[in-house]
């Protein structure tokens, strides 16, 4: 009897071990929640591929994740700046264009872009701009500067990015500089400009992706925000408002790129095919809430998305914006001046 | 008088502990999705629950490593203190400074500094690496709680059985063995609490492939957590509730 | 999104070294029927070198070298005064490091401060409040003693990161204290983004590691000690301020070891509750591993923490010599 219930725990416990099987599949490494779920239903229903989608919550988190795992991930989604280093450190591989029947539905401004000048790595996924979402009930006047999340009228009511780049960004373009700055005395004054918004106690928080919901409940009256979170806490509540502020600011993309260790590299394609179909990118646009580089799914959304100022910036507006670029070796001096801001 | 003041204060900082899992628990009922707007009462999320491919497969991955992690640390943490008992003294100094030093360093550099041993030899960091990790903390926190039960056992039982000529093995599973069974057992159900809980750790010796609930709680937590997770750790609070209610009888009766 | 590819050659050649080296181990007992019984705990010997004391020596190595693998001091100088390397840098990309204007070079170490701080005032709020509900429970009187201490287990079951998130909804300018107040009508208090809520959270996830030693120690003790005490003419304050308090010392200095350790590197809390305004020194050190991607002064902050908590250790030492304060449960 006892001998028996020895070996049926010895089987339990190697019955805990996982079990390698065979399927069709393909590794989605992406922005927690940054797809409609019905999407990756439909696309495992129609191809019969299961999708395993990752997350990942910062573009560095998922460099070190992309470099430390090869044949971990498929299909990536990282941002702009990212594309440039991951195709410098041979992380990514050229896209079989032929396999991508829909591309030719992609918004010829976003082809070309500087982080993928010859357009072979990449596949616009989604863009917008960053901004301030400001809650009008809270500010007096209608918020069009960086100015006004620098002044201490607002003192405890500003919610700041803890993400480096998109704060010292702000810093930057206030201050009237490139988001890509490499001369130190522009770097030093935006560093110095955010030390004292922290000290003068403007700051309330530096967080990501807490800040939306907060901003519906009212927690604060401005944030530095990406514009489809924006548009996310707008459809929300009502008195929000979101601005490009007119000193100029940030315009990005996230592309769609293959992992050059990829074990599911022919699925890969497939999958970014069926993403770039306008009525797929239409219910993923629907969903996120971002501007869509996708022409035919624009066509297919009309004018609730046309009229949309957040999603459909004007010329205007995106012409005074900035695209990241990867800073190479002055990252770390990004990052140091990163830990005197939050160490302050 | 005294009596009063003493049950009301022990009564307040139950209130404090419990105070954010009745929040987390109402929480799960809640028909919409929001953290701070009450949408009505439902039993939705815990429908969801059962459906959502990830969430499964992390408890999977939280409970499996649990048992397996606490299985071997058992083990070896069990025979390394019958062993490190019978050593000499400075041995025996040294055995047990190496014992306290991973229990007194921070999570993060325990988390760390295996992240740079799997990275440096080239080990795929999943499942596997994770488990490895949970045995090593958990083993310390074995010896430490077997530890005291060879102390009180008398030393020369194991002597005498050999010299009646019993095998060592067979001395170990009949002499020592049955002495420290409790000392083992709460080795055991400690190795396995903590390793249910575990969050830096396993954050830093996994991908993201692999993800057990903390690291996927704490991916979600940015984004806002979906009641879900909510409802799930209601019910994994009442099913830990009724295990340990039928754990603390079973060793109650013995003792009284 | 389970990842059940079997893992690389280095996994199966440390398992099977590891079961061969069990083997031989086995064999050999069997064989000589005299040997010691110290040789029970080699597997765990083996065990800790490969997955205690290796990685050490990987944090050391990291910790002295810089990006290429040459051989440095800069990662500690860098702690020291944070411009440093990247003044190095701006000097070897030609520019003049003056051009910086000197930032707060001290931010590291003002961390490191900070956190020793927060860490100490955590202890001691969670010796005052703990000590007297572990003597409350503990007290012989007192019968529910027993049960009541599995309710402070409890609350650990549930996953840390959802507990601080419902402090989140409890304490947020718009949460449910707040609304609380509000509907009592009373003002709204800003409770959150502030050190104040970290050290709330703090306290919170770590009291029952001050609760259960003490209440351990105050039970085991002999009640004919506190008796004769008594009989010998002692009052109660007397008694329990040289026999009883003197007696549950271990169990002091076992709950202040588990709870300062953990506190001083406490990470996320300071991320949620406090805003991301005050930073933790284990936030330093994640943040500098993970979005800086800067092993080298990463695994230098590790190991100046770990010097520094066994510098504490080895004065509580000195308190409780048996090192009997060691064990939880």
């Amino acid at each position: 009897m006892k001998k028996l219930a020895f070996i049926l725990s010895i089987v339990l416990l190697v019955s805990l071990f996982p079990v390698a099987l065979a399927q069709e599949e393909v590794n989605v490494y992406n922005w927690e929640d940054y797809i409609d779920e019905q999407v990756l239903e439909m696309f495992e229903q129609e191809t019969g591929i299961k999708v395993n989608y990752i997350n990942f919550t910062t573009n560095e988190d998922m460099m070190v994740q992309l470099r430390a795992n090869p044949g971990a991930f498929d299909v990536i989604f990282p941002s702009d700046y990212c594309v440039e280093r991951m195709i410098a450190e041979n992380l990514i591989q050229p896209i079989d264009m032929s396999k991508i029947t829909n591309h030719s539905e992609i918004d010829p401004r976003l082809l070309n872009p500087d982080y993928d000048p010859t357009n072979e790595y990449s596949v616009p996924y989604m863009w917008g701009t960053v901004g301030i979402l400001y809650n009008s009930t809270m500010v007096e006047e209608d918020i069009t500067s960086w100015a006004s999340m620098f002044d201490s009228k607002y003192a405890g009511q500003v919610f700041m990015m803890d993400s480096y780049r998109d704060t010292l960004g702000a810093a930057l373009k206030y201050l009237g500089y490139s988001l890509n700055t490499r001369v130190p005395a522009e770097l030093s004054a935006a560093r110095d400009l955010l030390i004292k918004q922290k000290q003068d106690g403007i700051v309330k928080a530096y967080q990501v992706d807490e800040t939306k919901d907060k901003m519906v409940l009212g927690e604060a009256a401005m944030a530095l925000m990406w514009s489809g979170d924006a548009q996310y806490a707008i459809d929300r509540n009502a008195d929000l408002k979101f601005v490009v502020p007119s000193e100029g600011s940030n315009i990005w993309v996230d592309p769609m790129v293959i992992s050059s260790t990829a074990q599911n590299g022919e699925n890969a394609h497939t999958l970014i095919d069926f993403l770039t179909r306008p009525e797929i990118a239409k219910m993923n646009c629907d969903y996120i809430r971002y501007s869509s580089p996708n022409l035919g799914a624009i066509a297919l959304m009309g004018d609730e998305y046309m009229q949309n100022v957040v999603l459909n910036p004007s010329e205007e507006i995106t012409n005074r914006c900035e695209y990241f670029h990867d800073v190479g070796d002055f990252i770390n001096v990004y990052n140091t001046l990163w830990g005197q801001i939050k160490g302050s | 008088m005294m009596k009063v003041l003493k049950r009301s204060y022990l009564a307040l900082i139950l209130a404090f502990l419990y105070l954010p899992i009745v929040v987390l628990v109402i929480q799960s009922f809640n028909a919409g999705s929001s953290r701070a707007v009450w949408e009505g009462f439902s039993l939705r999320w815990y429908g969801e629950l059962f459906r959502n491919k990830n969430i499964m497969d992390a408890l999977y991955v939280t409970v499996s490593i649990a048992i397996l992690a606490a299985f071997f640390s058992t083990i070896l943490g069990s025979l390394a203190a019958i062993g490190i008992h019978a050593m000499k003294k400075r041995p025996q100094a040294f055995m047990m400074t190496l014992t306290n030093l991973p229990m007194t360093m921070p999570d993060i550099v325990t988390g760390i500094s295996l992240m740079l041993l799997f990275i440096f030899t080239k080990v795929q960091r999943g499942y596997w690496t994770m488990l490895l990790a949970h045995i090593t903390f958990n083993t310390p926190y074995v010896i430490l709680s077997v530890m005291p039960k060879l102390k009180q056992m008398n030393s020369h039982a194991y002597e005498a059985a050999l010299d009646l000529g019993a095998t060592p093995v067979y001395a170990l599973f009949h002499v020592i063995l049955p002495e420290i069974k409790p000392g083992i057992i709460t080795g055991a159900l400690m190795a396995f609490t903590l390793s249910l809980d575990d969050f830096t750790v396993s954050y830093f010796t996994t991908s993201p492939l692999v993800q057990n609930l903390s690291t996927l709680i704490y991916s979600e937590a940015r984004r806002g957590i979906k009641p879900t997770m909510n409802a799930l750790s209601a019910l994994m609070f009442i099913l830990l509730l009724v295990l340990l209610l039928i754990v603390n009888r079973r060793t109650k009766e013995p003792q009284a | 999104m389970l990842d059940l590819k079997m893992p690389v050659w280095g996994t199966w050649l440390m398992a099977l070294g590891f079961i061969a080296f069990i083997a031989l181990l086995v064999l050999y007992i069997r064989r000589h029927k005299g040997m010691s019984r110290s040789l029970f705990a080699s597997p765990y010997t083996l065990w800790m070198i490969i997955f205690t004391v290796l990685p050490i020596i990987l944090i050391a190595y990291y910790a002295f070298t810089d990006a290429n693998g040459k051989f440095t001091f800069d990662n500690f100088v860098t702690f020291w005064d944070s411009n440093h390397t990247m003044n190095k840098q701006l000097i070897e990309m030609g520019f003049d490091p003056a051009e910086m204007g000197g930032g707060r070079g001290t931010v590291n170490l003002d961390t490191l401060v900070y956190s020793l701080w927060m860490a100490f005032l955590c202890t001691l709020i969670c010796l005052l409040l703990g000590y007297p509900a572990a003597a409350i429970m503990a007290d012989r009187q007192f019968k529910l003693g027993a049960t009541l201490v599995v309710l402070f287990i409890i609350p650990m079951w549930m996953n840390f990161i959802l507990r601080t998130i419902a402090w989140m909804t409890l304490l947020e300018d718009n949460g449910l204290i707040n609304k609380l107040l509000i509907w009592l009508g009373f003002e709204r208090v800003q409770l959150m983004y502030n050190s104040n809520a970290v050290q709330l959270g703090m306290v919170y996830n770590f009291l029952p590691f001050m609760v259960f030693p003490i209440y351990n120690a105050l039970a085991k003790q002999d009640v004919k000690l506190f008796e004769a005490s008594m009989d010998l003419g002692a009052n109660r304050w007397l008694t329990f301020w040289k026999v009883t308090f003197p007696l549950s010392l271990p169990g002091v200095v076992s709950g202040i070891t588990m709870v300062f350790m953990p506190a001083v590197t406490t990470f996320f809390i300071p991320r949620m509750l406090g805003g991301g305004n005050t930073e933790m020194f284990g936030d330093l050190i994640e943040r500098t591993f993970l979005t800086a991607n800067n092993w080298n002064l990463g695994s230098a902050l590790s190991l100046i923490m770990m010097v520094l908590i066994l510098l504490s250790l080895g004065l509580l030492r000195k308190v409780d010599p048996d090192g009997e304060g060691g064990s939880m449960l």
